[in-house]
């Protein structure tokens, strides 16, 4: 669409300019100044420059988060994606069964984090869950609070259990934008059904796929809630991810200015990503109209 | 499937055979259609045997859960339920929680409305990195702010209070309103804002009267996720709350940790928290999909 050239828009913007700008900007200068302060406490602090970021950067501990992040989130999109494409696929492309799948799939998604992380607490427990009695009965040694083992296992079922609805529900709306007479064309031709998936399904789900990798591999990189009320972040450090790793430092040890440093080098690394989901987004969305999914 | 696919046309290629290749593939997809389904039933017992397992729990006694694992309540009894609609210490996080997140929706799709429009209809200096700032407020990790957030709302007083929370959610939800906004308002052709004027029509007049209703599911669909989002958040909420305004999902934290663990409850608790979100959901299952990719696709 055609814009006009209309600087007086900036008055619409300026109501949302103010309120992000509150509660965002002005905490995100909390956290500079705090980076490049020390303080013997009393609220007595001085400078320290850029010490903090060079502890951080060369800490072992920071690495440690930052690579089980990274590995959590691969593992992650490894099933979710296969997954969701998968059940995207099989569901009915319409009739009754539609939206009670849809209504069913999307069930997890809104519910609280951290009950999720409670269902998953309980329904992996040996002694009063499901899962855990049924494993524990098939005569597996299973313990999510001592095993590392286990505790990654729990922690990555149970995130694939919250989030692969929503790989489904993107791919299933950029499916059902396919236009009917792509797979007559494929019929006459006599596609498999393989290269109906790899020249037609695909190429159309391209972007939606792309949005819904980018969608999982941000909202896993800052995952902190789930994780936290089912293991903690233990057994040891094992599943401490970054932003768990954070609220330790921050909170728990009091270490402000390390803390700060490393919120920082964090919030780098996922501003870079999203200049890259920004690009997909925004380019993307030029060459063809949008519509509501699912109609 | 695919070699069921490739094997089962021995006829193929040739377009003398088309009609009959058409008939063949459509009988053989209503054969495939019973196999096919299995894969969405069993993602979606997947998906509701842990919910399930909870309801379940909701509905014994402690007892009963610690001492034998079974698969439905021998002796339902609604005592948890019961706990929590007759303690105010429980029953007032769910107040609180509904307070913040619709004074969080009511906000952000306020303030999002009027920059929604101007995203989609004008350019003007800096929109780009503006739409883009926004986007890094959605994608903002809420362990960054955490204390930066108790510190400020510490300054204003503002610590325990419905409004604090539902400042601090604006953080990711107002970024998120304007992004689905924009989406379903670039939707609507510009002529209709055009003929508008020229039929002379003030721009609030035209903005209430004739825009709005026009993206009226988009409204929905924002203030929806909006409410979602708002609703799931723990860690900015329980952060800036101590009793007065505390949300139901840190009350059960706080159960969790407690000695003497009262599953029947927490499971209650969870269960509840389930409720809200399992009721919207069925207003805006078309636009699920659209409002988790921001408004595009």
């Amino acid at each position: 669409m055609e814009k006009t050239w209309n600087n007086k828009a900036w008055f619409f913007v300026l109501p949302v300019l103010l309120l992000v700008a509150f509660s965002a900007v002005i905490p995100l200068m909390t956290v500079v100044n705090y980076s490049v302060q020390d303080s013997f406490g009393n609220n007595q602090f001085f400078w320290y420059g850029a010490d903090w970021f060079r502890e951080v950067l060369t800490s072992e501990r920071f690495h440690d988060a930052l690579i089980r992040n990274l590995l959590f989130s691969a593992i992650i999109l490894a099933i979710e994606v296969p997954l969701g494409i998968l059940v995207a696929l099989a569901m009915p492309k319409k009739g009754i069964w539609v939206p009670v799948c849809l209504v069913l799939m999307a069930l997890p998604l809104l519910i609280p984090w951290n009950v999720v992380g409670t269902i998953w607490q309980v329904f992996a427990r040996t002694d009063i869950g499901l899962l855990g009695y049924s494993v524990d009965a098939l005569g597996i040694d299973y313990n999510y609070v001592r095993n590392t083992f286990d505790a990654w296992v729990t922690v990555v079922v149970m995130d694939v259990w919250h989030w692969t609805s929503l790989v489904v529900l993107l791919c299933y709306a950029g499916l059902v934008s396919i236009p009917d007479a792509y797979y007559q064309a494929a019929k006459i031709d006599g596609a498999s059904r393989w290269a109906v998936f790899r020249y037609i399904q695909l190429p159309k789900m391209g972007r939606v796929l792309l949005i819904a990798v980018l969608l999982r591999f941000m909202d896993s990189f800052m995952i902190y809630t789930e994780p936290f009320v089912v293991t903690g972040g233990g057994p040891g450090n094992s599943t401490t991810f970054l932003s768990i790793d954070l609220v330790k430092l921050a909170i728990g040890q009091f270490n402000i200015g390390e803390a700060a440093a490393m919120s920082l080098i964090y919030f780098l690394i996922i501003l870079a990503l999203s200049w890259i989901f920004y690009t997909v987004m925004t380019n993307a969305g030029n060459d063809k109209p949008m519509t509501g999914g699912g109609e | 499937m695919s070699d069921h696919a490739t094997t089962a046309h021995p006829s193929l290629p040739g377009a003398a055979h088309s009609e009959t290749a058409i008939a063949a593939r459509s009988r053989m997809k209503t054969g495939h259609f019973r196999w096919k389904a299995l894969i969405p039933i069993v993602y979606i017992l997947f998906l509701l045997l842990p919910i399930y397992w909870l309801v379940n729990m909701s509905f014994k006694t402690n007892q009963e859960i610690l001492g034998a694992l079974t698969l439905w309540p021998t002796n339902p009894t609604l005592h948890n339920y019961r706990v929590i609609f007759t303690d105010p210490s429980w029953y007032m996080g769910y107040v609180n929680s509904i307070i913040y997140v619709v004074m969080n929706m009511v906000i952000s799709v306020a303030v999002a409305l009027p920059a929604a429009y101007a995203f989609s209809r004008y350019r003007f200096l800096g929109d780009k990195h503006l739409f883009f700032w926004l986007l890094t407020n959605r994608m903002a990790p809420p362990a960054v702010f955490a204390l930066p957030f108790f510190q400020l709302y510490s300054a204003f007083g503002l610590i325990d209070t419905h409004i604090a929370v539902a400042l601090a959610h604006c953080l990711f939800n107002v970024p998120l309103a304007v992004w689905i906004l924009e989406g379903f308002m670039s939707g609507v052709p510009k002529e209709i804002d055009e003929t508008a004027y020229i039929d002379g029509y003030s721009f609030p007049k035209f903005f209430f009267k004739i825009f709005t209703p026009l993206i009226a599911s988009g409204i929905g669909v924002a203030a929806f996720f909006c409410f979602m989002f708002s609703w799931v958040e723990l860690l900015i909420a329980r952060t800036l709350t101590v009793t007065d305004a505390k949300p139901i999902s840190a009350i059960m934290t706080r159960t969790v940790s407690a000695s003497g663990m009262d599953w029947g409850v927490l499971a209650a608790a969870g269960a509840l928290t389930i409720i809200p979100g399992a009721i919207v959901i069925w207003f805006v299952r078309n636009y699920i999909a659209k409002g988790f990719a921001l408004g595009r696709v």
